[in-house]
């Protein structure tokens, strides 16, 4: 069983917004049959001020794809279209306190779909996203264009995370080299050297950890400047930010105050990390430090 | 709500240890933890045991001799070492002939071969998960070192000809071996009477342990061990016995033996009733591989326009365990590849449940398990963008139509 989070469970038990809805004027469907999960988001606009005062879905897929459909229609009313848009394939896993890292392409379906709506509403055509790239992997219908968006939004560096946020190399696995290609392009991009799952390492360990990796001491220091250097934004937004610990790749804040609403604190989460990963030169997460002791509270609660 | 008593029907992944088989091997941890090797009335008594357990796997199986039962320590090691004793044994034999809906433990083993050199035929099936044995016959020669084809299939539990198709290889004299996994327990299987060379069990689908398996090897079958050491199992697999088990084996091969009968009727009148029962009231669903000819505890059913993982999830929050064929649940994004290979679409591929019974299995939980699935599908339906006020859109592709698509 996979290991889904109370939230996923909830929202996939008991949907939210499901069915047709009626006076929709904005629909998008992304996914097939074929592939094992499509959706279709229906919102309804407000024409004048452009906010969505409805959404509903109705969803073919696996557990997390009809729970991450429910939480993206919960996320998106009472949005303006400008500003749903800016929700990323994260903050609709984040709103469900993560989805393991098979199941992420479930929470980019959900982007998709909005985007394919908001398009849909503005008559623009979203398969022009598309058309630049090439077709990468044949199983799952998946370009080029589409591949290299993943990894620059998501910071990804392994085949192996590729196939879990876009299903791409999942099927016949004959794509992996061009997905290879890409990700040496993108990360090259953001000044890092693609490694080969499979490659032996070729240079001796000391040499390895030289370039631009920090110490554990200036890792630290760096990581408490980026929160010194945000606080003063918050601050003046009545909230604050403080750090609680460092796991790993994972960064344990507490944020208070007005920016500790969910969505909003999301995308301030977000921003931080962001920063973060540019100031260390690596990829971190920027997690809030209840919601990480509550991710390992339900991971023991029901593994297996 | 109280959680409802959990209803197991997953038995072809794993079963339940019986009591009896369990009350049988804890002496073997505590008083009589000796080596069988060893000289010493702590190693003998346990000798006495071993041999006591492997006669009543000879009997299971109707082997001949005792001495053609080699244990090893699972289903996938058997297999392993079935394949890779008879290309060792014959190196100047570089063909190995399957079939497309083997076990992984056969399937990743021969694409490994094909990178080293070998020629795999993999013998396909048709939509009822049935082989051709024309086909077979065509890619039969001297040049085939061993062919390894399943007795039952994991999902559907459909039957493959195994009898014939090793009387077939015997007489041009090529090797055969079959992964009885799924049948050993479940149906009557006479070794002495057929030309069957290897045969691999294993010993949690009885309700024996896990990591306890068996490789049956006729006596005369040249072989090659896949471990060497100590002399162990007549120094065809090396390593100090599984004592606890083997006895638990030896216990678990008489209870089933005991067992075929009730199985043979009484499992199988349940699931024909579950098959029954959920397809009269659930529409677009159907059964696959062939239901004329497979074991008597499997029932496997597509239910068009959903998603597998999803409807084990909602049969899990009513206790109820089954499997799923569908890409979702293994991780690995594309339907199981038995599924694919009898050409199911996509449509009901990837909506596959596996209901697998055993001889606990009462008539109560069946009937529960009727009742709970038609909501779950219809609640499911209900969801899903292909399935309309009453039945599937008139054009799924159609009706459905992602712009990039
Ligand atoms: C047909 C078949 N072969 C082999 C195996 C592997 O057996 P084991 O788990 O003992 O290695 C299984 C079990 O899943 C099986 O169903």
């Amino acid at each position: 069983m996979w290991d889904y989070t109370e939230k996923v469970k909830e929202h996939f038990y008991n949907p939210r917004n499901t069915g047709p809805l009626d006076g929709a004027n904005a629909t998008g469907d992304v996914g097939s049959i074929s592939c094992g999960d499509a959706l279709r988001l229906m919102l309804k606009v407000d024409p004048v001020t452009e906010i969505i005062q409805d959404a509903h879905f109705q969803t073919f897929g696996c557990g997390s794809a009809i729970a991450s459909s429910s939480a993206l229609t919960e996320m998106v009313k009472g949005k303006t279209l400008d500003e749903a848009k800016q929700i990323s394939n994260q903050d609709i896993a984040d709103f469900l306190d993560g989805l393991p890292p098979e199941k992420m392409h479930c929470s980019v379906m959900g982007r998709e779909a909005l985007h394919a709506a908001i398009a849909n509403y503005r008559g623009e055509e979203w398969s022009d996203d598309h058309e630049e790239g090439a077709l990468v992997c044949k199983c799952f219908a998946v370009d080029s264009q589409m591949i290299e968006d993943t990894i620059r939004a998501n910071k990804l560096s392994t085949v192996e995370e590729v196939t879990n946020y876009t299903k791409a190399g999942g099927g016949c696995s004959t794509c992996h080299e061009p997905i290879e290609e890409i990700l040496t392009k993108v990360m090259a991009e953001r000044g890092e050297t693609f490694v080969p799952a499979g490659a032996k390492k070729a240079k001796p360990a000391v040499a390895e950890a030289a370039p631009a990796k920090l110490g554990t001491l200036a890792r630290i220091r760096k990581i408490e400047e980026v929160i010194a250097a945000v606080r003063p934004t918050l601050l003046a937004d009545r909230g604050d930010i403080e750090l609680v610990d460092i796991e790993g790749k994972n960064i344990l804040v507490n944020l208070t105050g007005a920016c500790s609403g969910c969505q909003m604190e999301a995308a301030t989460l977000a921003g931080i990390q962001t920063k973060m990963i540019e100031a260390l030169g690596e990829f971190v997460r920027v997690v809030p430090a209840a919601k990480a002791q509550a991710h390992a509270c339900a991971s023991h609660a029901h593994g297996g | 709500m109280s959680t409802p008593t959990p209803i197991y029907l997953d038995n072809n992944a794993t079963t339940a240890c019986d009591p009896k088989v369990v009350e049988a091997m804890l002496p073997y941890f505590t008083e009589q933890f000796g080596n069988a090797s060893s000289m010493h009335s702590f190693g003998n008594k346990v000798g006495v045991a071993l041999k006591a357990a492997r006669a009543k796997v000879q009997k299971l199986l109707g082997a001949e001799h005792d001495s053609e039962i080699v244990f090893t320590s699972c289903g996938t090691e058997s297999d392993s070492t079935a394949i890779l004793s008879a290309l060792k044994a014959q190196p100047e034999r570089k063909e190995v002939i399957t079939t497309v809906v083997e076990h992984p433990a056969v399937l990743s083993l021969c694409e490994q071969l094909e990178k080293e050199g070998y020629t795999i035929h993999r013998l396909k099936v048709d939509d009822k998960g049935r082989l051709n044995l024309d086909d077979y016959a065509k890619v039969l020669s001297d040049k085939v070192a061993v062919v390894s084809v399943m007795w039952a299939n994991n999902e559907t539990g459909t039957y493959f000809p195994v009898v014939e198709m090793a009387e077939m290889a015997n007489a041009v004299g090529v090797l055969f071996h079959t992964d009885a996994v799924q049948a050993v327990g479940k149906i009557d299987i006479n070794l002495a009477a057929t030309k069957i060379d290897m045969l691999s069990v294993s010993g949690h689908k009885l309700h024996a342990p896990k990591g306890i398996g068996v490789l049956y090897v006729r006596r005369g079958v040249r072989f090659r061990p896949l471990l060497r050491g100590g002399h162990q199992e007549r120094g065809r697999r090396a390593g100090t016995e599984n004592a606890p088990s083997i006895i638990g084996l030896g216990v678990a091969a008489e209870l089933a033996m005991e067992a075929m009968e009730h199985e043979r009727t009484y499992v199988k009148a349940l699931r024909d009733k579950l098959e029954a029962g959920i397809l009269a009231v659930v529409p677009h669903a159907f059964v696959t591989g062939n239901p004329e000819n497979r074991l008597p505890n499997t029932a496997n059913i597509a239910f068009e326009y959903i998603e597998g993982e999803a409807i084990l999830m909602l049969l899990n929050k009513q206790g109820i365990a089954a499997s799923s064929g569908s890409a979702c649940t293994s991780g690995s994004l594309e339907p199981s590849h038995v599924m694919r290979a009898m050409g199911i679409p996509y449509t009901a591929a990837h909506g596959t449940v596996r209901f697998s019974l055993s001889r606990y299995t009462t008539e109560e939980e069946i009937e529960r398990v009727i009742a709970a699935v038609p909501p779950i599908v219809a609640q499911l339906r209900k969801l899903s963008p292909y399935w309309g006020e009453n039945g599937p859109v008139a054009d799924p592709a159609k009706a459905f139509d992602p712009a990039y698509a």
